[in-house]
């Protein structure tokens, strides 16, 4: 059970989470060279659901969402203040090796970025560097059926994943990401290169997936982000103006702000 | 399933730690190796630098060359080389610009094109030896124009021909295609859109291109041996049908030689050399690097 | 300006129209050139195979053409080029590698946008330059290390061939290596990988074809290379096993019969060419299939 404060949520008007929260940020803050882009952003994850991330572009969802697994570690002059908890643990804390973290906390990102290598090698590489050696066939035929590509694939596993249209290579992604068992999955806008079938195809896909993981996902798309998520975060200007379940957003926020974006009035 | 810690795969925990170390070497290894590197290639200068400012002095910018170290100096190879880049400035920069623009405004997209620009880019990995061997016999035999100036300047000019296209291409591409259609729809003819807005346009990156070339040329020795550019001239040349040496020429003559004063004036003569090129690619990179910044 | 009346119909613009014919000539003298080069060496080449077989030119072990008795086989030539320039390879691959590896991987912004100009910079050096630091500052190094290394002596030509080429190689293949889109490192370190795993297993892979192309440029340009090894390496051609001793390149040979007064027409004169044909060809062809692999590569991306 994570570890937050209830008087931090509540003063962001967040409501309590009634599920096992599995992460939780606290005060989160993340600046490019001193330029804030998330400011003091505190939310619970809850476990095997899927929370979704929304807001207009620029508002710094994806910025929040690479902070959960330390990819923002990648890109110079950024810092994080604030504590992301996981298993009592700040992702952050100093003795913290990142690369365990992403072994944990797995991504998916916003256009599909297969290895240029055989569909088989995408999705065992992960497994593979990180010392597992026995039954990987099993392993890559399991992620890749989670990920409900195997009946498209299995014939052709040698081939290279560029042979894949987008679809199929986002969902190799994710079956990439799947094949490392990770507690969390972190999306990034996965839909948003794909076209409509596929985005349904996804969608149908990360349904099915919450009953063994969680799952949260960034998107601009509020039609998915309804469809599809348990609890939604709402960001404007890096600040979270709302946290909640996401029916309780969608049909009765409590901030005007929320309202707005939701029905539509800007974004 | 039960949630792992971080911490909670014992055994995977001391592979990664052998991980991280590899990864840590690795990125050392990879550090000391350019460093390594770099070191060598600052220890050629630095050789150079020693021996050849022992001679470096205004008698030796100004003497011919000699027998005698101490009376030796570059004057007939430096005008020389003055000469040569002048010429093939004159002859190859308009040629190279024009094929440039042709293949770019005027050409049609098809095979033959495609046929022009392979053979573009093969001529410019012919070495260089090659193209002397071309001058000696078209220029200096089948041309009659003997081990002259012209000579070199033209053997010299299709060396760095593919050179200047393929830069001056580059820097025509990205010419935005926006400007090009607001002049066509003012009624402009390809030349005059050309002429006006693409050639400005691309003004800087040409210009570095042709630093560029024009710095290889400087320093190419094998096709002057080649056409036979004299090692011992005493005189300057006066026009472009005369006999000369260059800098090239005269580095390797005294380099050839066993004594080691005449390698002391040869780096002599590879400082001038160097100090020349330096200059030539510092403006090339300040061009480019002026251009991009109001590019934005 | 008068106000055009009536849109001209099929005449011809005669400015507009010659400008582009004097543009068409110029991009022709390249295609002169080449046809140049073609027919010259073709044309020489086959005078000279008049005096001596294609099979014994290529075949042959002994290469005197000037001194009776002559013997034209081309082979210890080729072998002193070979030499020279797989010993140029072995030096100058792994460490440009490595250092576009570091320059594209490791190193900050700023340290690249300093080094990345001076390689362009080295990497203009003028080989004569590199001739004159073979002779003046690694044979006697080497002497002091290898006692019974000759004076000219093939090592000391491919060290600095390959250092020659260094620059070149660490330049392209970083190129080749930031073309390596930034999202397929992220899914790498998204799976738990570390930096090195991801470098050697994904981007140096993906990278591949670019890193061979700016390997083979390279290699291309050591064969094509003339005055370092000229002045390094000597004039003996053989088919010598061991880089302590003197040997000939292909390169050098043409140098050397350059130096001497060679009367046209004569079968020494028609060497040049016919060793220049093999040069030329040999070159050509590693340049195109760099081409080719670089096409390929580009088509993978797209």
């Amino acid at each position: 059970m994570a570890e937050f404060t209830p008087t931090q949520l509540q003063s962001k008007g967040v409501t309590q989470l009634q599920d096992q929260a599995i992460l939780a940020l606290q005060d989160v803050s993340i600046s490019y060279s001193g330029k804030a882009a998330v400011s003091k952003v505190s939310f619970p994850i809850a476990k095997h659901k899927i929370t979704s991330v929304i807001g207009p572009s620029g508002c710094g969802k994806s910025t929040l969402l690479r902070a959960l697994n330390r990819m923002n570690d990648f890109i110079p002059n950024v810092t994080t203040e604030g504590k992301i908890i996981y298993n009592r643990q700040d992702l952050y804390a100093a003795e913290v090796d990142p690369v365990e973290v992403r072994r944990n906390i797995g991504m998916v990102f916003q256009k599909p970025n297969p290895f240029p290598k055989t569909i088989y090698k995408n999705v065992a590489w992960g497994p593979g560097i990180n010392g597992r050696k026995d039954s990987m066939h099993e392993l890559v035929e399991k992620s890749l059926k989670q990920a409900a590509l195997w009946e498209e694939v299995k014939d052709r596993l040698d081939e290279s994943a560029l042979s894949l249209s987008g679809g199929q290579q986002q969902r190799l992604c994710i079956a990439r990401a799947l094949a490392m068992a990770p507690d969390i999955l972190l999306m990034d806008e996965p839909c948003s290169a794909l076209d409509p079938i596929s985005t349904a195809h996804i969608e149908d896909l990360l349904y099915r997936l919450k009953s063994s993981y969680t799952i949260v996902i960034v998107t601009h798309n509020m039609q998915q982000a309804s469809r599809i998520s348990d609890y939604t975060a709402f960001m404007e200007m890096g600040d979270l103006i709302e946290f909640g379940k996401t029916r309780q957003i969608f049909t009765k926020p409590h901030k005007q702000r929320t309202e707005e974006y939701v029905t539509g009035r800007f974004g | 399933m039960a949630p792992r810690g971080i911490h909670a795969r014992s055994t995977a925990e001391t592979s990664l730690r052998k991980r991280h170390a590899r990864a840590r070497l690795f990125a050392l290894f990879c550090a000391a190796v350019t460093w390594a590197g770099a070191a060598l290639l600052m220890l050629l200068l630095y050789q150079i630098s020693v021996n050849g400012f022992k001679w470096f002095d205004v008698q030796f910018l100004t003497s011919f060359p000699s027998r005698f170290p101490y009376k030796a100096g570059i004057k007939s190879a430096l005008v020389g080389t003055l000469w040569l880049i002048s010429l093939v400035a004159i002859i190859s920069i308009p040629i190279g610009v024009a094929t440039a623009l042709y293949l770019e405004e005027f050409g049609k997209k098809g095979r033959l094109g495609r046929m022009v620009e392979i053979n573009i880019a093969n001529l410019a990995g012919v070495p260089s030896i090659v193209y002397g061997i071309i001058g000696l016999a078209v220029f200096v035999r089948g041309l009659g124009l003997e081990r002259s100036l012209i000579s070199g300047a033209l053997t010299m000019s299709l060396l760095i021909l593919p050179v200047i296209i393929i830069a001056s291409r580059e820097a025509i591409k990205v010419v935005p295609m926006t400007i090009r259609h607001a002049a066509f729809a003012l009624g402009a003819t390809r030349w005059q859109t050309a002429w006006s807005h693409v050639l400005p346009a691309s003004f800087p990156g040409i210009l570095t291109g042709v630093i560029l070339a024009l710095s290889r040329a400087i320093g190419e020795t094998a096709p002057l041996i080649m056409i036979g550019a004299l090692t011992y001239v005493a005189f300057l040349p006066e026009g472009p049908m005369d006999a000369f040496t260059a800098l090239p020429i005269q580095i390797f003559n005294w380099v050839s030689r066993p004594q080691e004063e005449f390698h002391e004036l040869a780096a002599g003569a590879i400082i001038v050399l160097l100090i020349v090129l330096l200059t030539m690619n510092a403006t090339a990179i300040f061009i480019r690097h002026r251009a991009e910044k109001k590019r934005g | 300006m008068a106000i055009r009346s009536s849109i001209r119909k099929g005449g011809v613009r005669w400015g507009e129209f010659s400008i582009e014919v004097g543009l068409a000539c110029c991009t022709l003298i390249s295609v002169i050139t080449t046809a140049a080069i073609i027919f010259v060496l073709v044309k020489e080449t086959l005078g000279f195979f008049s005096h001596v077989t294609p099979a014994e030119f290529l075949f042959g072990t002994r290469w005197v053409p000037l001194l009776k008795p002559s013997s034209f086989g081309v082979l210890p030539l080729l072998w002193g080029t070979l030499i020279v320039t797989v010993g140029a390879a072995i030096i100058a691959i792994p460490i440009g590698l490595a250092s576009a590896v570091y320059l594209s991987e490791y190193a900050s912004a700023k340290v690249r946008s300093t080094v990345k100009p001076v390689l362009e910079l080295l990497a203009g050096i003028p080989t004569v330059v590199y001739g004159y630091f073979a002779l003046t500052f690694v044979t006697p190094v080497l002497k002091t290390v290898i006692p019974q290394i000759q004076v000219f002596n093939a090592l000391s030509g491919a060290i600095v061939v390959g250092l020659m080429i260094l620059p070149m190689i660490a330049s392209l293949s970083d190129n080749a290596l930031r073309a390596v889109p930034d999202t397929l490192r992220q899914g790498a370190y998204a799976v738990g990988a570390t930096s090195y795993e991801v470098t050697t297993q994904v981007v140096v892979p993906t990278a591949l074809s670019g890193i061979m192309a700016s390997f083979l440029l390279a290699i291309s340009r050591a064969i094509g290379e003339t005055m370092a090894v000229t002045l390094a390496a000597g004039a003996t051609p053989n088919l010598s096993m061991s880089m302590l001793e003197s040997i000939q390149t292909m390169t050098a040979y043409i140098v050397q019969v350059s130096l001497g007064d060679t009367p046209a027409g004569g079968v020494a004169y028609q060497t040049l060419f016919a060793v220049a044909a093999l040069l030329f060809l040999i070159t050509l062809l590693l340049n195109i299939i760099s081409q080719w692999i670089l096409r390929r590569y580009r088509e993978v991306y797209d």
